[in-house]
């Protein structure tokens, strides 16, 4: 799962390995344990000021917003990425 | 689980620290020594250096740890010095992601703490989750913090201020890091006395220890409050020298020339232990923490009382507490700030506490040389009165070059001078009037 294209069509520019690089700095983990189907909470030890440091972070990086009823939503880094594939125009702002 | 049953289920689970309570206070109650309180380990994080014999050789050569500001641009600062931490790298210490979210005072205490931890050789990890506790004060906390978190919410709203901001800001956090890194589950809090933090800190963990709540305490203070609003306020209320142009003579404490305090940071932490408890497992016993005395000035917010009255209560009260008599001081580490009024109220505090003998004791101020660490300042100093104990020579007073002729007494001027110190009184006083003094005595071997 390290190539996210290959099980999405990528409608816009992002670049997994950048947000991969910025969640490893936020959660204080190697790049290369942020896979798609990788739990915040048990896989990267995220607690929820993580998350919400986290969120802070992806959207200042992405331009965009996570409302808070989609927060809950976030467990993996797979629901976090299929999010900024889902908003590609704020993403390329 | 009926109501009846939880309860049996928790007195059961307290079972062990209840009967080791029960050995202590059966000790004090009968009439027997009280229970004694050892210093097994220190650790430390200072202007003057980091680890005990750097510390201790900064100490003995009068090396100042006092220099131009590099946290930030103090330029436009009437002030524009401080004893800096210098190279400290807290990944030695702790994950990147922890440093991260923790202010620089928990940094700095987590590392002085896990030094201390190491020199005592107590593992907390082996022992029952209550005989270990941690009293660690900082008189300012994250300050850093506070102030970047505030530009940021005036820059970029609510929705950007870090979910850390709390805990990174609050002054008990260092303790509440430290007991979760080093596994240390007893009484957990911080004691905030401003300038006299750390030594209320380690006077209360002592207590601890002897009322039977802990077997041993990490105890003192951590701070790191150079930063531009605080310098800034410093400034405004006119406690810190000018002296921008000789960052080395700048603290002069009892010199005529002083002109305020040198504002310092960093960390100083102790392990203290029950005397008993570290005989037994052959524990290097640095010196005992005989007690604290603690009053209030009743006076002012941040002036002296200019006759030192609470001041010398406090110390009445440490000699009183701790069984000695000014016949039996040895050595006096003062508060000495380098403001000419704390000085000079000093100075006829310990004429008031210790009378016809002030004028024999050596008295020295080691902020000369460290700068004021603040809250983490009745740490450093008690550790320099241990020091001075194990090792038999007592730190100067530098840049104490024309004395104030209205400060009198003999504060060790320029040179370290060898010393057989039996007791030693530390003092320590913060804004709001606290004060507290330490004293700290040899140990047979």
């Amino acid at each position: 799962m390290s190539d996210p294209s290959a099980d999405q069509a990528s409608p816009t520019s992002l670049d997994f390995a950048e947000m991969q690089e910025l969640a490893a700095e936020i959660l204080g983990v190697d790049p290369d344990q942020v896979q798609l189907d990788v739990s915040f909470a048990k896989d990267l030890a995220a607690d929820s000021l993580d998350i919400v440091e986290l969120i802070m972070a992806i959207e200042d990086r992405y331009r965009v917003s996570l409302p808070e009823e989609e927060l809950e939503h976030m467990k993996k880094v797979g629901d976090l990425w299929a999010f900024l594939l889902a908003h590609p125009a704020t993403a390329e702002q | 689980m009926s109501i009846n049953q939880w309860c049996y289920f928790f007195l059961e689970a307290d079972a062990s620290p209840n009967i080791l309570s029960v050995r202590l206070r059966s000790v004090s109650d009968s009439g027997q020594a009280r229970v004694r309180v050892a210093i097994t380990g220190m650790g430390m994080v200072t202007p003057i250096g980091t680890g005990i014999d750097a510390v201790w050789e900064s100490l003995m050569q009068g090396r100042s740890g006092i220099d131009t500001i590099t946290q930030f641009d103090a330029s436009g600062y009437p002030t524009q010095i401080a004893a800096e931490v210098r190279d400290f790298n807290p990944e030695l210490y702790m994950d990147r992601k922890t440093a991260r979210h923790v202010a620089r005072y928990c940094r700095l205490g987590l590392a002085a703490a896990r030094m201390a931890l190491a020199d005592s050789g107590l593992k907390p990890e082996e022992m029952g989750p209550d005989d270990v506790g941690v009293v660690v004060s900082s008189g300012a906390g994250g300050m850093e913090e506070i102030e970047r978190g505030h530009q940021v919410l005036i820059d970029r709203g609510i929705g950007r201020i870090s979910p850390f901001m709390v805990p990174m800001m609050i002054t008990d956090i260092a303790s509440g890091l430290i007991a979760i890194e080093l596994r240390c589950g007893g009484p957990n809090y911080a004691v905030v006395s401003a300038c006299a933090s750390s030594g209320h800190a380690l006077g209360d963990a002592a207590e601890v220890i002897r009322r039977g709540d802990a077997v041993a305490m990490i105890a003192g203070g951590a701070e790191a409050a150079i930063t531009p609003l605080l310098m800034g306020a410093f400034c405004q209320l006119g406690a810190m020298s000018k002296r921008n142009d000789d960052p080395a003579g700048s603290s002069r404490p009892f010199d005529l020339s002083r002109d305020g305090f040198i504002m310092g940071e960093g960390s100083v932490i102790m392990v203290l232990e029950e005397m008993e408890h570290a005989r037994a497992r052959g524990a290097r016993i640095w010196a005992e923490l005989l007690g604290c005395g603690s009053t209030a000035d009743m006076y002012h917010f941040t002036a002296p009382d200019p006759h030192g009255t609470g001041a010398a209560r406090a110390m009445r009260k440490v000699m009183q507490k701790a069984g000695v008599t000014p016949e039996d001081v040895d050595y006096v580490n003062a508060h000495g700030t380098s403001t000419p009024l704390g000085d000079l109220a000093e100075t006829l505090a310990i004429k008031q506490a210790l009378g016809d003998r002030a004028s024999q004791i050596p008295i020295s101020s080691t902020k000369s040389m460290s700068g004021h660490l603040l809250g983490a300042a009745g740490a450093l100093e008690a550790a320099a009165c241990v020091l001075a104990i194990a090792r038999d020579m007592i730190p100067p007073t530098i840049n104490l070059e024309l004395p104030d002729p209205d400060c009198d007494l003999d504060y060790v001027p320029n040179q370290a001078r060898p010393a057989r110190i039996d007791v030693a009184l530390s003092n320590s006083f913060g804004f709001g009037g606290h004060n507290a003094c330490l004293a700290l005595g040899r140990v047979a071997a």
